[in-house]
């Protein structure tokens, strides 16, 4: 006698949704981020963790097609057919990040226009889409705003009018308004101070399990990284030096770098 | 009887880069199966690596060699091998981990914790806070901490929430590290009871348990892992 029999496999999708094969950069002599491949399944949050200089924030731009790699691919399968990101102009990679895609900067300010209103910040994501009918933006940007946790009443208030951590879940209902498939996600909790940490925390733990979001999160704190994430990539001097199962790498660090990150404590 | 675990020539050793690279052995030759609807008791004094196999079990720790054949949705997988994301789908159907410490959320409640496994597995909204509730009231703990997030509970009351936790829907596999550690007489029974119950619908249970009365009532079969440790 089985207790759960029949139920449907639904996570294991036959196709990863995006594949990233021997991805390079270097800035002249010194190493970016050095052959680095990977696949991302729909619904995976893969974190990316390493000290500063790690190499981490480079591959995050280059996979979100921000830079230009060196050498390797990304491939992405979340539209009709299958879409190397790097073999199609500027423009439409660029269409592409406003759509298809999403990404959440450690600055808002890089991620928000702060001359235009809260409303206007998340309803452009929905114009770029090719959303034309007003009532029907405004209607949804009112409720991304509750969904971020923020009042309904500030919806004609300019970013600038924001705390840092209003800002930055303004950020967030600007990229998740027009339902990516994936996220792309630079220490989103960097600047912040640990109690509004704490509710951005839980609101993209929410949101990335309510919405079956694929993310890639670059940070380097490992609380951040154990609750948002499930699987781990260490970075170290632009190499991947240890990679899987969140816990397994937190809680038995095989190499000597993820050892020192984590200062594991032996429980035997 | 349908065998739910199979572990083949394990062997376990940590490797501390940061000291001098000593290498620490904890056990090889492993070697053992466990049934459907069986509790084995891992024995073995402390130190010998008891909670250590039980996170190999979970696919935790990784083995230093050896394959651990999971049965899942009907067929054995390798959980040693096996990609994070099946190893994730093994514990979200098949294979619960029950310690003592529960992992506080920021601001998600006693009750969302306890529901959260139902709605993973399909439940709907309203069964899964019933069947929450009850749980939650079986194991004591007072109604006006159901909606709190368990942060400022005390101790007890946060592995009380824990429990819940793992028992409200039993994995077909469930692993147990000293589940009753910091409860009283009156909630110790209770788990025992929970365990059984599980045990009656056909999970395979491994767990660890100091209380020499718990232990006694739960085990139907015990794995002295002692003579592993002289292998290593």
């Amino acid at each position: 006698m089985t207790v759960h029999a029949s139920l449907p496999d639904t996570a294991l999708d036959p196709a990863p949704l995006l594949s990233v094969a021997g991805v390079s950069r270097f800035y002249g002599e010194r190493v970016g981020c050095k052959d680095v491949s990977f696949d991302l399944w729909p619904g995976e949050v893969l974190g990316i963790v390493g000290e500063s200089g790690s190499g981490k924030s480079t591959l995050l731009r280059c996979l979100a097609g921000i830079d230009q790699p060196d050498a390797g691919e990304v491939l992405f399968r979340g539209l009709d057919t299958p879409l190397d990101i790097y073999s199609v102009p500027e423009q439409e990679r660029r269409r592409l990040m406003r759509t298809a895609w999403g990404i959440v900067h450690q600055n808002p300010r890089d991620g928000l226009r702060m001359d235009v209103s809260a409303g206007g910040n998340v309803g452009e994501r929905l114009m770029d889409r090719g959303d034309r009918h007003y009532g029907q933006i405004r209607e949804r940007a009112l409720d991304w705003l509750s969904r971020v946790e923020i009042s309904g009443s500030r919806i004609d208030d300019r970013p600038r009018q924001f705390s840092g951590g209003m800002q930055q879940r303004l950020q967030i209902a600007r990229v998740l308004v027009s339902e990516p498939r994936l996220v792309f996600m630079d220490e989103p909790t960097g600047g912040l101070d640990v109690s509004v940490q704490a509710k951005l925390l839980d609101l993209l733990r929410v949101l990335v399990r309510d919405l079956g979001l694929a993310a890639i999160i670059v940070t380097h704190d490992l609380a951040v990284a154990r609750l948002l994430t499930d699987r781990l990539m260490v970075m170290k001097d632009g190499h991947v030096v240890e990679q899987g199962l969140t816990d397994q790498v937190l809680d038995d660090p095989h190499h000597a770098y993820t050892q020192l990150l984590t200062s594991a404590v032996l429980s035997v | 009887m349908t065998t739910m675990i199979r572990v083949e020539n394990v062997a376990k050793a940590f490797t501390l880069h940061n000291q001098g690279g000593v290498r620490l052995p904890v056990f090889g030759d492993v070697n053992f199966s466990v049934e459907a609807g069986e509790a084995l008791v891992l024995a073995g004094a402390s130190g010998a690596g008891k909670s250590s196999l039980l996170r190999i079990l979970y696919g935790n720790y990784r083995p230093t060699s050896g394959t651990i054949h999971i049965t899942h949705g009907g067929k054995p997988v390798d959980i040693v091998a096996a990609v994070p994301r099946t190893v994730l789908d093994i514990r979200r159907r098949t294979l619960g981990f029950v310690s003592q410490f529960l992992r506080v959320i920021p601001r998600v409640s006693a009750l969302d914790i306890v529901r959260d496994p139902l709605l993973a597995r399909g439940a709907t909204p309203e069964d899964a806070s019933e069947r929450a509730k009850a749980m939650l009231a079986r194991l004591n703990l007072p109604q006006r901490l159901w909606n709190l997030a368990p942060a400022t509970f005390s101790g007890g009351e946060q592995q009380r929430v824990n429990i819940a936790r793992s028992f409200v829907d039993p994995s077909a596999i469930m692993l147990i590290d000293e589940p009753t550690a910091s409860l009283d007489a009156a909630n110790r029974d209770v788990v025992v009871e929970l365990i059984a119950e599980a045990r009656a619908k056909g999970s395979a249970i491994v767990g660890i348990f100091h209380d020499e009365a718990v232990r006694e009532t739960v085990a139907t079969r015990y794995l002295d892992i002692t003579d592993f440790r002289k292998a290593a």
